[in-house]
């Protein structure tokens, strides 16, 4: 459990936050300059905030009431930085070896051996830094932060700098960090895509304060508090893989709806995050026929709310479970939508989260079911 | 090599190799040090450190010689205390090293304190935050990091201190055996009938160690380079 409060000026811009992040990955969200860089520098002790309190686990990393500091290599945080910053005259293996030697006899540390294994870099293990890709690089330095016994992982934006597909390599170990490890995470990101995918908890931060913070599947479906643009206003909805089809479709289990899109390589019965971005659905007051889509849910109206262009964002409570969709006023208009009223969303495109990345979700694993050939 | 240098010229050879031997060894740590201090510390007086550090490449080597002497003669404030704990400087071969070492100094802090600022001051960080002390991380990351600079720098040094003249002649005088280095005995050379002959002996033997040091430092650097910023190990 981290909890943070503090206040620091910088020129032009004043950083103000209260948060508590739990276990899990919590992400910190927002544009950049909204200051999420600076609050994950001030929890790494990089930066001094002007006054505050910031503990771990209950032991005070900084406060300014009693005017305690403590430096940042005695926080045992491990951050996760940007541009992966990897000793480059070290070799990959005494890299990951370089916090474990600092870190205190009996902390507690994830086996080497298994952290190498999970990031795929056992091969790299003599090569220096110059000689990596990008991709490599990152993991490396996911396994170095790991790797230093650390209370918290901090990562700052750490596909920020990758390419679609390097990001879409090193998703999944963000992934398994989150799910095998025990060690809770703060993630920067101004990513919707990437948080929706990997946040537990997500703190929304605007012009260096906190505009919302809840679980992530609430906050994403709730866009009176999204703090991004309607173009990447989305929700985020848990379904099971129920089986796979031979005509090359596989069948998801939303709520008990069916949801269909191109097979993916996932077992049955396996839960998933499936992303439904607000552009991609389509809202009909009865049930359509004679429609090509095949993912349709039914569900009822929770609000409408009218932004200042000629869009609308409504909110549809549905068996899988909240999902946004945007329209225009027009259309809310004319269908008579208003909070209780019956409804039926059709979903364009579903993207799953081993290809939900960037802002469309229109990835290889994406998926369009209705257009598929049958 | 005795053949062709006369004792003399051979006893100076000797002497300046010995002299600037230990005013690099010795300056080096202090070098390090304050080029660090200079490349990554903000602190009150830093601009005074960098002029004291550059005085003697801007002042008469005369003046910082006989400033050398004022407080390291065995009437001096430092040297007096010294001479007590059986340390001498002046007229003696330390005193010389001391002379080199002072007029190398800044030398060899401006070329170690270039190769410390190039040293990407976010690998600090990253050393910090996984658990590295400053001490530690200076040993771990920036020293190693810096080394190329660090050769270079000895070695600019070392050769700076080979060809130094005004001040160690002000400060130690110019003692055959004892102070009598190199650029010495050419001058003294000069000074007396028939001594043009040893002199170009001497002249020859600082053109090829001045070449060799640079030669050296090159090849060091190179070599060094490959084995920080590589592709493989």
């Amino acid at each position: 459990m981290l909890e943070v409060a503090l206040s620091h000026r910088f020129a032009g811009f004043a950083l103000d936050v209260d948060f508590t992040a739990p276990p899990g990955i919590t992400a910190l969200f927002g544009r950049s300059g909204s200051g999420k860089t600076s609050i994950i520098n001030a929890v790494a002790g990089l930066l001094r905030p002007d006054a505050g309190r910031i503990t771990a686990d209950g032991r005070v990393l900084f406060d300014s009431a009693q005017g305690a500091f403590l430096p940042p290599h005695r926080r045992r945080l491990g951050y996760i930085f940007q541009e992966a910053r990897l000793f480059p005259h070290l070799t990959v293996r005494r890299n990951l070896a370089y916090g474990a030697w600092f870190a205190p006899r009996h902390a507690l540390r994830e086996p080497r051996d298994r952290v190498i294994e999970m990031l795929g870099i056992g091969h790299l293990l003599d090569r220096r830094p110059a000689a990596l890709s990008g991709g490599e690089r990152q993991r490396v330095a996911i396994g170095r932060a790991v790797l230093s016994a650390p209370r918290l992982i901090l990562a700052d934006e750490p596909l920020a700098s990758l390419d679609a597909a390097r990001k879409a390599e090193i998703l999944p170990y963000f992934e398994r960090l989150r799910d095998e490890l025990s060690v809770p995470m703060l993630y920067v990101s101004h990513s919707a895509a990437e948080v929706a995918r990997l946040a537990t908890t997500v703190i929304a931060i605007e012009a260096g304060r906190v505009s919302a913070q809840g679980q992530a599947a609430d906050l994403f479906s709730d866009p009176a508090i999204l703090p991004l643009g309607a173009r990447e206003a989305g929700a985020i909805l848990t379904a099971r893989v129920a089986r796979h089809h031979a005509d090359g479709l596989t069948e998801l289990d939303a709520g008990g709806h069916p949801l269909f899109l191109p097979r993916i390589a996932a077992a049955p019965g396996r839960a998933m995050r499936i992303r439904v971005a607000a552009h991609e659905v389509i809202l009909s007051r009865h049930r359509p026929e004679g429609l090509s889509a095949l993912n349709i849910l039914p569900g009822r109206v929770l609000t409408v709310a009218e932004g200042q262009g000629p869009g609308a964002m409504v909110t549809l409570e549905t068996p899988a479970g909240r999902l946004l969709a945007r329209l225009t006023k027009r259309s809310a208009a004319l269908l008579e939508l208003r909070a209780g009223v019956a409804a039926h969303a059709i979903i364009k495109t579903v993207s799953v989260a081993p290809g939900d990345i960037g802002a469309g979700g229109d990835t290889s694993e994406a998926a369009r079911a209705d257009q598929m050939p049958r | 090599m005795t053949g062709w240098l006369g004792p003399e010229e051979w006893q100076a050879v000797a002497l300046s190799l010995k002299v600037s031997f230990w005013a690099t060894l010795a300056s080096l740590p202090p070098g390090i040090l304050a080029a660090h201090a200079l490349a990554r510390w903000r602190f009150p007086g830093r601009q005074l450190l960098n002029g004291l550090v550059h005085l003697p490449l801007i002042l008469p080597p005369v003046v910082t010689g006989y400033l050398l002497l004022i407080a390291f003669g065995t009437r001096g404030p430092v040297g007096g205390f010294l001479e007590d704990l059986g340390i001498v400087f002046a007229f003696r071969w330390t005193g010389a090293a001391l002379a080199a070492a002072v007029m190398a100094f800044p030398l060899m802090v401006r070329a170690i304190r270039l190769s410390i600022e190039a040293v990407d001051a976010r690998l600090d960080q990253a050393g910090a935050t996984l658990g590295a002390s400053p001490p530690w991380v200076f040993v771990t990351v920036t020293l190693p990091m810096a080394l190329p600079g660090i050769v270079a720098g000895a070695i600019l040094g070392f050769a700076k201190a080979m060809g130094e003249f005004g001040a160690t002649i002000t400060f130690v005088s110019n003692i055959p055996g004892e102070t009598r280095t190199v650029p010495m005995a050419i001058y003294a050379f000069l000074q007396v009938p028939g001594g043009t002959e040893p002199a170009m002996r001497l002249v020859i033997v600082s053109v090829v160690i001045a070449m060799s040091a640079l030669l050296l430092s090159e090849w060091l650097g190179r070599a060094v380079a490959a084995r920080v910023g590589g592709s493989h190990a």
